[in-house]
């Protein structure tokens, strides 16, 4: 397991974000954040990710999108909001397009405050995601367990 | 006549940082055509102007895109000085300009990572970026923020920079300048790099003049238009040519851009030794009443504000025309009849920015 946990991959997409935080998450990547030295590596492909990171808010177009790609990743899998409009909607929480922040289609387990988040407290969430990753994974593992010598 | 498949693009796709969606129609290898769809960032922001008052507005302004953030602050409040009359002390004109083309550069040095990462290039891509960070590293020193500034207010700028920073701004370009040149170099002059660039996507003149593009995407084509010389902020007082090209190609568009962050380098050396001293902001009373239509240079190009107020808190419209939704349309030409390899390439080469596109 703890190679999950220590080396988990991440599906980012921007629901709809300023780009703010997207660029941050991008930064994050590069050398002077450098998440790869914790084995994090960013996929473009939502069936290699184990932890799917979400910039901005859910809008009538993207929501389909978003549970599109949730339901693409393998289990167990943990869901990052990153930015105060993924948390909430923000600043655009008022605008009519906008239905509020992911937690509205997806089971949210991080959110990472600051507008635009900080590329530290955007790693800080990860790393605590990779924790609940393992957590998911070992509860798996035990139900698992359990179906196989017939006590569920 | 070969088979004609249909080959989603987006939204969400590994080069794209932002969703937009394309139907390829393709024969073969070749791209005949390609149809966009749009709408997963449309949030409604111009409609917020009835929620939030036009000193508040500036925030929202700010967030229609997080990479020219500073620019939108910028456009917005030059609009509302216009319509109420404010004049604004000399110093913050100087600290906008200043600020805006840190803006530029950090934008531009990002578009080339992410140009470098289209065609694979990974290495160049995280040198680009680990330049950017000097460039933020000032940004944040002086403003507070790394890429939503929030120092941009109706009436002047929220914060001065003292002569002790500036100073070490000037000697901090001198080595972003030597760094820039390192890369440029392989941009420019790479065997591999070229090979992706040179003659792919060609955008004539007369296309681009017809299309309607903007910014670089119009400067590469040989039109030599640059907002920037209509004098707004402290233009009028610096000294710079729009930087222009001939042939119109990726490689051009490529070269526009890296040619820009020296002059935007330069830009900000003039506008260190030249800013005056004084306050930074002035009182602002009274509600705007009456209409204005406010052009500037964005790194992606033209942008547009027009807005109107009917002599209350709130305003009547805000309208933003973005430099990406000029440039769609020559991206929409660029993709037919290219090859399917080349689409990202082809895509990056506007510099595309949806989130302001679609608001
Ligand atoms: S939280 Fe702020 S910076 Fe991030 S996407 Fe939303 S508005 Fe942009």
């Amino acid at each position: 397991m703890s190679s999950l946990s220590k080396s988990p991959w991440i599906l980012h997409y921007d629901a709809s974000s300023c780009n703010g935080c997207d660029i941050e998450v991008l930064a994050c990547l590069t050398p002077m954040y450098d998440v790869e030295r914790f084995g994090i590596i960013n996929t473009g492909n939502p069936k290699h990710a184990d932890i799917f990171v979400v910039t901005g808010s859910v809008n009538e177009q993207n929501i389909d999108v978003i549970k599109n790609l949730y339901n693409q990743m393998p289990d167990p899998k943990v869901v990052v909001a990153v930015g105060i409009c993924a948390a909430t909607g923000g600043i655009f929480r008022e605008c009519y397009n906008v239905m509020g922040g992911i937690d509205q289609v997806l089971p949210v387990d991080v959110y990472v405050p600051g507008c635009a988040a900080r590329p530290e407290s955007i790693i800080d969430g990860i790393v605590k995601a990779t924790t609940i990753l393992e957590e998911k994974y070992k509860k798996m593992k035990e139900s698992k367990s359990l179906v196989k010598k017939g006590r569920v | 006549m070969s088979r004609r498949t249909i080959i989603p693009f987006g939204p969400q796709h590994p080069v794209l940082p932002e969703p937009i969606h394309l139907d390829l129609v393709m024969e073969d290898e070749k791209v005949v055509e390609a149809i966009p769809s749009i709408g997963f960032v449309h949030r409604g922001l111009e409609k917020l102007v009835e929620k939030k008052d036009f000193i508040e507005y500036i925030y929202v302004a700010e967030r229609i895109c997080g990479i020219c953030s500073f620019m939108h602050g910028m456009g917005y409040s030059q609009a509302i000085e216009q319509i109420m009359n404010i004049e604004v002390p000399e110093r913050a004109v100087f600290l906008r300009t200043i600020w805006a083309e840190f803006s530029r550069l950090h934008s531009h040095l990002l578009w080339l990572g992410l140009l470098a990462d289209a065609f694979g290039f990974e290495n160049l891509f995280m040198n680009c970026w680990r330049v950017r960070e000097k460039i933020l590293d000032i940004i944040e020193e002086t403003t507070g923020g790394r890429v939503i500034f929030g120092s941009c207010k109706v009436g002047g700028v929220r914060k001065d920079i003292d002569p002790v920073t500036l100073k070490r701004i000037d000697k901090l370009l001198a080595e972003l300048e030597k760094e820039i040149k390192d890369i440029s170099n392989v941009f420019m002059n790479e065997y591999t790099v070229k090979r992706r660039l040179v003659g792919v996507g060609v955008l004539s003149k007369e296309d681009a003049h017809v299309l309607g593009a903007v910014g670089p995407m119009m400067r590469a084509s040989g039109i030599a238009q640059d907002m920037r010389n209509l004098g707004y902020g402290a233009y009028s007082k610096l000294e710079f040519e729009p930087i222009t090209r001939t042939n119109g190609d990726s490689y051009d568009r490529c070269a526009v851009r890296i040619d820009e962050l020296f002059q935007s380098i330069s830009l900000i050396r003039q506008a260190v030794d030249k800013i005056p001293e004084g306050p930074v902001d002035v009182k602002v009373t009274g509600n705007p009443d009456g209409e204005y239509f406010a052009r500037l240079e964005q790194p992606r190009g033209e942008v547009v504000y027009y807005i109107k107020g009917n002599g209350t808190k709130f305003l009547d419209r805000v309208r933003v025309r973005t430099p990406t939704f000029a440039n769609v349309p020559a991206l929409l030409k660029l993709l037919q009849g290219c090859d399917f390899a080349d689409v990202p390439i082809l895509i990056l080469t506007i510099d595309p920015c949806i989130s302001c596109t679609e608001r």
